[in-house]
C-alpha cells in the first residue's frame, strides 16, 4: 500500500468506526430500553422500511433533488452575475450589499409561503425559486468578495504591467475568485438541498422528499419517515460531495490541492 | 553592472526626477505632505538605495518613479520619458515586501505573466522563463506551484518575474524585508550577480544600513515629515562584493557614514562602532 493510500485511510476509519458504533448503540438502545416506534424506530427497522420503499423513496429523491438542482444552477448564475456588477460599480455595491445582508439575517425560508400564493398548487416553480434565492445569496456574497479583496500588491504588480482592468479581471480578480466560489457551492450545494425539502413543508404536491416525511410522520408511519430523512441525508451528501469533484477538477494545482497535500 | 563608479555615468540617466512633491489628501484636514523638493538623478548601470526611517515617504517615492501615483508637483522621467510612458511601455520591473506571486499560477506561469500581458507566444515566452528560472537557480520549480517554495524562493521567483521581460531597470521595495538574515544575505549576494549579469539599473528601497551599503553604488539618505533628500553617499565598494566585503574595514566606515547621515550628525565626528553594525545586521 503506498502511503497516500494508507494516509487515507488513516484518515477515513476513524469517522466510519464512530458511525458503526453510533449505529450499534442505537439499535441496542431501541432494543434494552423498548423504545416504541412512534418514539424511535430501530435502525433495522428503518433498513427495512427502507429496503421496502426503495423506489418510492427514489421517486420523491428525484423531485427534490431536482428541485435542488435546479435552484442551485440559477442560483449560482445569477449570484456570480451579480458578484460581477458589484465588484464592477461601487454604487451597486453600496446599494446591494448592506440588503443582501439584511436579507441573509432573516429566516428567508418563510417567503416560499408568498411565493406559493403566486403560482399553481402544483407548481415546482415556489420550490425552484426559494433555493435559488437560498443559493443566490451565498454565491453572491463569496464570489463577490472573492473578485474585490485582491492584495494592493497584485494590482500594483498588474498596474506596472500596464494592464488594463479588463485584464485584471481576467487575469487576477476572476482566478482569485474562483476559490470563493468553491467555498460558496460546498454551502449552498447542502443548502439548496436541505431548502427544497423544507419549501414542501408549505404545501403543494406532495411528492418530495420533505412531503414524504411529513405524512409518514402524519400516519405514524415512522420507520418509514427516517427511510425518507436517509434518502434526504443521501442526497444532501451526493451534492456536498459532487462541489467537492466539482472543485478538485476545476483546481487542479491550486490551493485545494494545498489541503490535500498538508492534509 | 559595469564598474564604472556610479557618478561618472556618461550623460545617460535612467531615472531623473525634478522638483518632485507629494501631497496625499491635497487640501483636506488630513492632508499629508509625503515628500518636498526631491531632484534625484539615478545614472544607467547604476545601484541607488532610498534609506531611510519609516514615513519619510522613500516607498512613495519608488512609487512615483513606477507612476503607480502621480506626483503633486515636478515631473519623473524614466529612460528619458515621463513616467506614464515609460510604464505603458513596461520600461521597468517592480518587486515588493511580499513576493506577490499568482497561487493558481506554476512558478513558470508566474515568471511568463509580464511577458504575457506582452503578448509573446506561448513557446518564447515559456523559453524565457526557463532561461530566468536558471538565472535566479530555481530550474527545477519550474512546475511547482508558489505555496510549495519558501520565502527565500518565492522572493527569487518574483525577481525572475520582475526581470523576465529584459526591462533596463528595476525597481525594488524592501523585497528582502520579510526575510531571515542569512536568507536575507544571500539573496543580496544573488542580486548582485544577477544585475551584473543582466546589466539591470536598480532602485531599493530599504531600512537596513547594511543592506543599503553592501548593494549600492548610491545610497540616498531620506528624512521624515515631508521626505526629504538629505544626503547622497557614494560608495565604491567594487563589482565583486562577497561575504568577505561585509568584513572589510571599507564595509563598516561607510555603514557608519550612512547611519551618522541618518542621525544628520558629521561623520568625522564618530568611530566606526564595529559592534553596533553587527546588531544592526
Amino acid at each position: 500500500m503506498s502511503r497516500s493510500s494508507r494516509h487515507a485511510l488513516s484518515l477515513v476509519w476513524p469517522p466510519v468506526v464512530f458511525g458503526v458504533a453510533l449505529i450499534l448503540v442505537w439499535e441496542l438502545a431501541v432494543k434494552a430500553f423498548d423504545f416504541q416506534p412512534y418514539f424511535l424506530p430501530a435502525p433495522s427497522a428503518i433498513w427495512d422500511a427502507f429496503r421496502a420503499n426503495t423506489s418510492l423513496i427514489w421517486e420523491a429523491t428525484k423531485v427534490s433533488g431536482l428541485n435542488a438542482l435546479i435552484g442551485l444552477i440559477v442560483g449560482t448564475a445569477i449570484g456570480v452575475a451579480m458578484a460581477f456588477l458589484l465588484a464592477r460599480f461601487r454604487l451597486v455595491d453600496d446599494l446591494l450589499t448592506p440588503l443582501a445582508v439584511a436579507l441573509n439575517a432573516i429566516p428567508i425560508f418563510v417567503l416560499v409561503a408568498v411565493f406559493n400564493n403566486m403560482y399553481p398548487v402544483t407548481s415546482e416553480v415556489p420550490r425552484r425559486l426559494m433555493v435559488t434565492l437560498v443559493v443566490y445569496f451565498i454565491v453572491l456574497i463569496n464570489v463577490a468578495r472573492g473578485l474585490r479583496e485582491v492584495g494592493g500588491v497584485y494590482l500594483d504588480l498588474m498596474r506596472s504591467y500596464a494592464a488594463s482592468d479588463v485584464t485584471i479581471l481576467r487575469k487576477v480578480r476572476v482566478p482569485h475568485a474562483v476559490p470563493y466560489l468553491f467555498t460558496a457551492l460546498k454551502i449552498a450545494a447542502p443548502a439548496s438541498v436541505i431548502t427544497a425539502f423544507v419549501s414542501e413543508y408549505f404545501g403543494g404536491v406532495q411528492n418530495g422528499l420533505g412531503s414524504r416525511i411529513v405524512s409518514n410522520i402524519a400516519l405514524s408511519n415512522n420507520a418509514e419517515a427516517w427511510a425518507y430523512v436517509v434518502g434526504a441525508c443521501l442526497l444532501g451528501l451526493a451534492f456536498f460531495l459532487a462541489a467537492v469533484a466539482l472543485e478538485r477538477v476545476a483546481t487542479p494545482g491550486g490551493p485545494g490541492a494545498r489541503e490535500r497535500d498538508e492534509a | 553592472m559595469t564598474s564604472t563608479p556610479a557618478s561618472a555615468g556618461g550623460g545617460a540617466n535612467a531615472v531623473e526626477v525634478r522638483g518632485l512633491s507629494k501631497v496625499f489628501n491635497p487640501g483636506r484636514p488630513d492632508a499629508v505632505e509625503a515628500l518636498a523638493d526631491i531632484d534625484l538623478a539615478i545614472p544607467v548601470g547604476a545601484f541607488v538605495s532610498l534609506i531611510g526611517p519609516s514615513g519619510c515617504g522613500k516607498s512613495t517615492q519608488l512609487r512615483l518613479i513606477a507612476n503607480l501615483t502621480e506626483p503633486t508637483t515636478g515631473e519623473v522621467l524614466v529612460n528619458g520619458k515621463p513616467a506614464r510612458a515609460a510604464r505603458l511601455d513596461q520600461d521597468y520591473g517592480m518587486a515588493f515586501q511580499q513576493a506577490g506571486l499568482f497561487e493558481w499560477r506554476s512558478v513558470a506561469k508566474n515568471v511568463e505573466l509580464p511577458l504575457e500581458l506582452k503578448g509573446w507566444d506561448k513557446a518564447s515566452r515559456h523559453a524565457r522563463a526557463l532561461e530566468m528560472l536558471e538565472l535566479v537557480k530555481l530550474s527545477e520549480f519550474a512546475g511547482h506551484f508558489p505555496w510549495q517554495l519558501s520565502g527565500g524562493m518565492q522572493q527569487r521567483v518574483a525577481i525572475a518575474r520582475a526581470l523576465a521581460a529584459h526591462p533596463p531597470l528595476l525597481l525594488m521595495d524592501e523585497p528582502f524585508g520579510a526575510l531571515d538574515e542569512m536568507t536575507r544575505e544571500h539573496m543580496q549576494t544573488e542580486l548582485l550577480r544577477i544585475c551584473a549579469e543582466t546589466a539591470t539599473t536598480v532602485v531599493f528601497v530599504t531600512h537596513s544600513i547594511p543592506e543599503a551599503v553592501f548593494l549600492s553604488t548610491r545610497v540616498v539618505v531620506m528624512s521624515p515629515r515631508p521626505g526629504r533628500i538629505t544626503d547622497v553617499i557614494d560608495v565604491a565598494l567594487g563589482a565583486e562584493r562577497s561575504v568577505d566585503t561585509r568584513e572589510t574595514a571599507a564595509f563598516f566606515a561607510k555603514v557608519t557614514e550612512v547611519r551618522e547621515a541618518l542621525r544628520g550628525i558629521q561623520p568625522a565626528d564618530v568611530e566606526p562602532d564595529i559592534e553596533q553594525v553587527t546588531e544592526e545586521r
